[in-house]
């Protein structure tokens, strides 16, 4: 806390222009965070709003907007995630073998220095649906990454040497690491992934100057291993009592329950609470796990300091179709029915969009945020009713006898949203939400679970919603509300984070490759460029010398190159309509390139 | 013999008994069936291969290989066979892989790893859920390859024989 009092006076001037004000123990990262010219966070500020106050470039010139200098990452897999850029020094990281180059902003991008870390290669195949990484943090003059192999690294950002290095997981049980480590006041913040593998997942925090583990928080298990407080934890209001996990499932299965936790996570320094979804249940066989399985597919509101949940709330119990629940959580200051609220915001995979008071975990809204969604006939909402927050199950779409084919479920299980975060952007109060348009057949099957070996037991075929052919689309969503206010169609999913801008420019990446830009307001595009390859990564913006600059990485991956790649058919078209919607492979081939955008 | 090794697993016994029983040595060749024994059919080598009837029911074989397929080796191999931007298209694998060549590579891996790429086959060998229906996973791909079939779930299938229930009991376990 010593500088506590300072970054309070800092924080008061910032919160007039900047919602994403911060108080940091870390005066470096702070001091980084707060300049407008850095990308200092992986989503720019710990509200997770991705909303730059940089307006040189506006919806009256964004389209002019040329390419400025261009960077191969050498490495071809998925790229997801942004660029840092800290002063004069940018910091990207690939996929797999997760290389990690500085380079200067003074010299079009020369490297600095360069770090590739030596990995056993037999993480790969354990990595589900590619080897991706969503990016690096800044703090304490470090840079941390997390590694495929769950290592998390200090490096020193001046010269790319190894401060420090923890592991914090195991691979050879299916633990991987895909996610960006996080930097809060003085704790490094890493999840783990592994849902398909059985793995019983964590977020765990580690001191930034040493990396010893400060404390480690299950998502599922007896409240000594989850840290629930059975009378402080409370969920809708109430405090859920002893053992609140274990009582929902049957024997030992949750220790290979799964709910990972690779998503975002967010953080208040008011409240001094962190933020994020845990993911799906293992396996993907709902009637082998019997139970609400809690606390997978959950919001956590956990103290920073002690990781101990101040409350928690499930989207989506007992999950009959792998909505993992890890999407970003977004803090925004919005009024609600004539009263400004502290709230968090959150696109689940299950196809609602969540908004709940980030105090006391009282739900607000849950609202489908594409019309396509059926599986849920909507949530609960009585606060007197049994099922209170609960969402109601359309039975046609129960996926809870096995060995039998489920058909037209809405989303599919890459769900309305993935990990690509949405943007918000308090001046239109809006959030930019990149999304998928796919529905799916869904059959389970028993499975047996062997350390180490992907633990699934369902089948999946998926295919373009109803009505149409576009497998996503772009919208503007009315969070207080829960209402689409505008929605652009995408040929194929959007699977790249999106960035907004206080010059009225929102942006976005396309899986065929185009950078767009588009009106805040509208929706209308501004501008497009073809980039070379598939676009998964999420765009960022920073200003050097004096010019606003757009960047983001291109190289096509993740699950989207995989499921997309042969392009998707109808199985309910009936013969003859083989191979009746877009293959990504006649679009897009892979390649990691980095594009940097800036006006004439 | 890289089979033996790869199913030294729990249910290895069984597996390297069955196994050894029909692997060929040399390419797949033919896959039009000669033979059905307890709704399994083979080719006039002995390789298993699909039986795909005129109303398009297919086989239980061809069927449980669509679904396993799809839960174990789509997340890298695309769906239905087709490839993807992380491994290659099973489909055309099969026109030069022989069935012994297919096992060999589910149970014991492929690696390449260099400069240019990161491949990597992870290897099933102790893997329940993929090796007790390596073979049907091998027969369903073999029809597709062959263009017996085309994309997505067979609409018509066999009922499971009760072989193929036995020998699912045995392997998985309980
Ligand atoms: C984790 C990703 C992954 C999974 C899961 C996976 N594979 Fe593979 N597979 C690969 C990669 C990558 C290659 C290419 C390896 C190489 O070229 O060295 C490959 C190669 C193969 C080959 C050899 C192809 C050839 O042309 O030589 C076969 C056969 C194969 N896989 C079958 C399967 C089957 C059957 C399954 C499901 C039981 C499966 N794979 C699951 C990644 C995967």
């Amino acid at each position: 806390m010593r500088c506590f009092s300072l970054t309070v006076g800092i924080c008061m001037g910032l919160v007039a222009t900047l919602t994403a004000a911060s108080v940091y123990a870390d005066s470096d990262e702070e001091k980084a965070a707060a300049n407008p010219a850095n990308w200092a966070m992986p989503r720019l500020n710990n509200s997770l709003t991705a909303y730059s106050t940089l307006k040189q470039i506006n919806t009256g010139n964004v389209g002019k907007l040329q390419v400025a200098w261009t960077f191969s990452t050498g490495v071809l897999r998925g790229h997801e995630g942004a660029p840092l850029v800290i002063g004069d020094v940018m910091y990207l990281v690939t996929p797999f073998p997760n290389i990690v180059y500085a380079l200067d902003l003074n010299h079009d991008g020369k490297i600095i220095w360069k770090y590739e870390p030596k990995q056993d290669p037999n993480v790969i195949p354990v990595m589900c649906c590619d080897t991706v990484n969503r990016g690096l943090s800044f703090g304490d003059g470090k840079i941390f990454l997390h590694q495929a192999d769950t290592t998390l690294v200090a490096l020193d950002a001046k010269t790319g040497k190894v401060v420090w290095s923890v592991k914090d997981g195991d691979p050879t049980k299916g633990e991987t690491g895909t996610s960006a480590p996080f930097v809060y006041k003085d704790k490094v913040l890493v999840g783990d992934s592994g849902g398909e593998f059985g793995v019983q997942c964590h977020m765990t925090a580690y001191d930034i100057k040493d990396g010893k583990r400060v404390w480690r928080g299950y998502s599922e298990g007896p409240d000594d291993q989850t840290l629930i407080d059975p009378e402080k934890t409370t969920s809708l209001g109430k405090p859920v009592g002893k053992d609140s996990s274990l009582k929902t499932w049957q024997g030992d299965q949750w220790k290979i329950g799964g709910g990972c936790t690779w998503g975002w996570p967010s953080y208040d320094p008011q409240l001094n609470l962190i933020y994020w979804g845990s993911g799906n249940p293992s396996t993907w066989n709902p009637s082998q796990r019997p139970g609400d399985n809690k606390w997978s597919m959950t919001i956590w509101a956990r103290d920073l300091d002690t990781g101990v949940p101040k409350w928690v709330y499930q989207m989506t119990p007992h999950d009959q179709w792998d909505y993992d629940g890890v999407n970003e959580m977004i803090l925004t200051d919005q009024r609600i029915n004539g009263r400004e609220r502290k709230l968090v915001s959150h696109f689940d995979r299950n196809g609602l969009g969540y908004t709940l008071d980030r105090v006391t975990g009282e739900l607000l809204v849950a609202q489908k945020y594409d019309p396509a969604v059926n599986w849920t006939s909507g949530v609960d909402m009585n606060k007197n009713s049994a099922n209170y927050g609960r969402p109601t199950v359309v039975e046609r779409y129960s996926t809870e006898t096995p060995d039998v084919n489920h058909t037209g479920i809405c989303p599919a299980a890459l769900g309305t949203k993935d990990e690509q975060p949405a943007a918000y952007s308090p001046e239109t109060q809006l959030f930019y939400v990149p999304t998928n348009h796919v529905c799916m057949d869904y059959e389970p099957f028993k499975v047996s679970y062997t350390a180490g070996q992907p633990y699934v037991g369902a089948t999946l075929s998926m295919y373009p919603a109803p009505g149409g052919n576009n497998m996503g689309n772009f919208i503007a969503w009315d969070g207080k509300t829960g209402k689409i206010v505008w929605s652009d169609p995408e040929l194929f999913s959007v699977w790249s984070g999106a960035l907004a801008t206080a010059g009225g420019v929102v942006f976005y990446g396309t899986l065929e490759g185009y950078l767009k830009a588009v009106d805040a307001k509208t929706g209308k595009l501004l501008y497009k460029f073809k980039t070379p390859s598939g676009i998964i990564g999420n765009v960022m913006t920073y200003e050097h010398g004096g010019k606003q600059y757009v960047a983001v990485l291109s190289g096509v991956g993740g699950w989207a190159g995989i499921g997309l790649a042969a392009g998707l058919t109808d199985p309910h078209a009936g013969l003859g309509a083989v191979g009746g919607y877009a293959a990504l492979s006649n679009y897009t081939a892979l390649g990691g390139q980095l594009t940097v955008f800036t006006l004439p | 013999m890289k089979l033996r090794a790869g199913a030294a697993g729990v249910c290895a016994l069984t597996l390297t008994a069955l196994w050894t029983g029909v692997v060929m040595a040399d390419g797949s060749g033919d896959p039009a069936a000669v033979k059905n024994q307890d709704g399994k059919y083979y080719d006039k080598q002995g390789n298993p291969t699909y039986s795909i009837k005129a109303d398009g029911t297919v086989d239980w074989y061809t069927y449980s290989g669509f679904i396993r397929y799809s839960s174990e080796c789509l997340r890298c191999h695309g769906p239905d066979g087709l490839g993807s931007s992380y491994a290659p298209a099973l489909v055309d694998s099969l026109k030069t892989l022989s069935y012994s060549d297919f096992l060999g590579v589910v149970a014991g891996g492929k690696k390449a790893v260099n400069t240019a790429q990161d491949l990597v086959m992870p290897s099933f060998g102790t893997d329940k859920n993929v090796m007790c229906v390596a073979d049907d996973i091998y027969v369903y791909l073999r029809a597709r390859s062959n263009g017996a079939i085309g994309r997505g779930r067979p609409d018509k299938h066999e009922a499971i024989p009760a072989a193929a229930k036995k020998w699912q009991d045995t392997c998985f376990g309980p």
